[in-house]
């Protein structure tokens, strides 16, 4: 049976392509491409919504082709091709009726809403890009990250130069230059500060707000590359994710682990927290969606998905915590039967007789 | 019980036998003990061994004899007999993985159908395989890596000059190699196995254990002969099980010639992987001879990293974590 795809907690983009709603109370998921549409060329990329009210995905495919999903109608309803640059989508993104779009050559461009139509407007942000991402208060801005490509902040409207072009750290204790990769980022709502995770494991906040542009503040984790990152509500915590299954809870204040996820087999592709219930769930390439609990670190679902997982999106706006009704049960009418039933005579049930209890011996 | 089989009444002191009498004399036929006495109590090492002695034996007498009357109830019965029960085992009881693989599930079979191993299952590529050791191999390394060559076919041995594998890996590819396999060795003995499937495909680290070469094998046939042997593949019932048993499938070529009448098989039990090879021969319709030829070990799957060998940086779809996936002799993962 599939579930309808407006009550789907959180959305699934796997690397053969498929876009899997599941629905976290009956622990089931749809897979949204059919058994024909699944191909590694279409394999997700990258996934967002499409608008505020969340009836929309925007579903970046390997083909360079975006898709639009309604979870109204769950099916999808549109479809464009976003050419230029090389390589996978690195980040999609949604400026009023546009589409900001971001490769792997570095190639960043925000597309009208007819398709023949050349971009609007283009911008260069390096090559070997890792991650775009847009700020959610200011939506013009985005930032950008990748191998050896440092953090930069861009805004759209003046695509030249970049708003905040991040500095390397200073030289280690040999005197060496310490090697980049931003692999995610994610913008601090409260603040302009900016905090990304490495491939080399570390944690970096930076505050374009201040006049340095060296990190804030550089957190070692662990020694395996990091390959997401989440905010937690309250803008203190993040959570990371590495390459071999370690995911843990980090104080951004002291650069210190808080707690230790636990239950993963492999590599962590994506993780999401909801802004206003203390979960996060996240997908990996062991192919099982994962939902912990944020206080007491406790897994609180998991799902087989088959495929390697790549992205993942809550539902914010549904109401998690609302019990499904069982669905109505089907009377079953017995017609024949009935009749037989009044036929018979209604014999009196005998009383029991009431057996006296005898206490003590 | 100690205490069921004779009368308690009272805290009578117990009358133990007089030691060192050999055998010890019989018990005498009434002993007092307190209600709440066990064996434990008594001080005396040997008077102590005696009682727990004699309450074994009467232990096992009432064993014997709860399973005679059993039988007896069981051939009374005759053909209404309850069928006998199946004894628990472990893999019996072994905790149902929800990544089980169903043969009719389409995106399962889709998503095999298109993976690394897809070119070697549709017969476009054909196996050759580089066979190697850690740095410095010692004398039995070397041995079980002739062995090896020989029982797979078209595969070459090269003597590791201490490179690093991240060098050899793209000469391999450019030599159309399609498999990589390291041999690591320890204090003499081979211990390790790193298998990586060569354009861009997964690479599979095992722990090696119980390697017999040729030599050590009892009961041995003759040398194994060119002839491409079959390959059998037990037990891979996971998501997980199933990419490995395509890793060791892709090892051998896809035309296995039945005149060689050997095979190679890999046998999963408990998340251990068995490797024998055998030549068999049909004595009849229903009975089979079978000698064991080359070389025999037993691997443990430590990893499987996405990608060709790169521990550092690179993404692993499974890691062995022991304290999080060893919680339950009863789970298994292959």
């Amino acid at each position: 049976m599939a579930a309808p795809t407006r009550l789907c907690h959180v959305w699934v983009g796997a690397e053969t392509g498929a876009l899997k709603g599941v629905n976290l109370q009956r622990k089931e998921a749809t897979n949204h491409v059919g058994g024909s549409g699944l191909s590694r060329g279409r394999g997700v990329s990258a996934l967002t919504w499409g608008d505020p009210a969340q009836t929309e995905l925007l579903v970046g495919s390997l083909d360079r082709s975006v898709s639009v999903f309604s979870t109204e109608k769950g099916k999808f309803t549109g479809e464009r091709l976003c050419p230029g640059g090389d390589g996978a989508f690195c980040g999609l993104g949604v400026l009023g009726s546009s589409i900001v779009t971001a490769v792997e050559s570095g190639l960043v461009r925000v597309w009208g809403e007819h398709e023949a139509e050349e971009p609007l407007q283009e911008l260069t942000a390096g090559p070997g890009l890792c991650r775009m991402r847009q700020d959610p208060t200011r939506p013009h801005l985005v930032g950008t990250g990748g191998k050896e490509n440092g953090l930069k902040v861009w805004d759209l409207q003046r695509p030249q130069e970049p708003l905040f072009r991040a500095k390397n750290v200073r030289n280690d204790w040999l005197d060496l230059r310490v090697p980049v990769w931003e692999r995610d980022l994610q913008f601090l709502p409260g603040s302009q500060r900016v905090v990304t995770c490495t491939g080399h494991g570390q944690v970096r906040l930076y505050d374009p707000s201040t006049p340095q542009r060296r990190p804030v503040l550089d957190a070692a984790v662990g020694e395996a590359p990091l390959t997401a990152l989440a905010l937690i509500p309250g803008d203190t915590s993040v959570v990371v994710g590495s390459a071999r299954g370690d995911v843990a809870v980090i104080d951004l204040r002291k650069g210190r682990v808080l707690r230790a996820l636990k239950g993963f087999a492999g590599g962590v592709r994506g993780l999401q927290c909801h802004p206003r219930l203390p979960l996060v769930a996240s997908v990996g390439l062991d192919r099982f969606l994962r939902v912990h609990q944020l206080r007491d670190g406790r897994l609180r679902d998991k799902v087989y998905l088959k495929s390697r997982l790549t992205c993942v999106l809550l539902s914010t706006h549904l109401d998690w915590e609302a019990q499904e009704e069982p669905p109505p049960q089907k009377e079953v009418k017995d017609e024949e039967g009935d009749e037989l039933w009044d036929a018979l005579e209604s014999v009196p049930t005998p009383r029991k007789a009431k057996k006296r209890k005898i206490s003590g011996v | 019980d100690l205490t069921a089989g004779t009368a308690s009444l009272g805290g009578e002191e117990e009358h133990g036998p007089v030691p060192g009498d050999g055998a010890g004399p019989p018990a005498p036929e009434r002993v007092l003990f307190p209600p709440t006495f066990s064996v434990s109590e008594i001080k005396n090492k040997q008077r102590r061994h005696f009682m727990f002695l004699r309450w074994k034996q009467q232990q096992r007498k009432e064993k014997l004899a709860l399973k005679k009357k059993r039988r007896k109830e069981r051939e009374a019965l005759g053909d209404k007999a309850p069928p006998k029960a199946v004894p628990k085992t472990i893999e019996n009881q072994r905790v149902y993985d929800e990544t089980t693989v169903d043969p009719n599930d389409e995106e399962v079979a889709f998503d095999e159908a298109t993976d690394e191993f897809a070119p070697y299952f549709n017969r476009q590529t054909v196996p050759k395989i580089l066979i190697t050791t850690s740095d410095r191999p010692r004398g039995r390394t070397v041995r079980f890596c002739e062995q090896l060559a020989t029982v797979i076919p078209n595969s070459h041995v090269y003597y590791r000059r201490g490179l690093a594998l991240k060098r050899i890996i793209p000469q391999c590819i450019a030599r159309d190699f399609t498999d990589l396999i390291v041999i690591n060795e320890d204090r003499k003995i081979p211990n390790g196995l790193v298998l990586s499937h060569l354009p861009d495909g997964p690479t599979a680290h095992f722990r090696m254990s119980s390697v017999r070469l040729r030599k050590e094998i009892k009961r041995k046939g003759k040398e194994p002969t060119e002839h491409v042997p079959e390959v059998i593949l037990n037990n891979f019932t996971t998501r997980l099980g199933h990419s490995i048993g395509r890793m060791f499938a892709a090892l051998f070529p896809h035309n296995p010639q039945f005149i060689g009448r050997q095979v190679a098989t890999f046998h999963n039990q408990r998340d251990y992987i068995f490797f024998r090879f055998h030549r068999y021969i049909f004595k009849s319709e229903k009975k089979v001879g079978i000698q064991e030829l080359g070389p025999r070990f037993t691997l443990k799957l430590r990893s499987l990293q996405k990608g060709t060998f790169d521990s550092k940086f690179g993404e692993y779809e499974w890691i062995h974590k022991r304290r999080e996936m060893d919680r339950s002799r009863r789970k298994f993962h292959l």
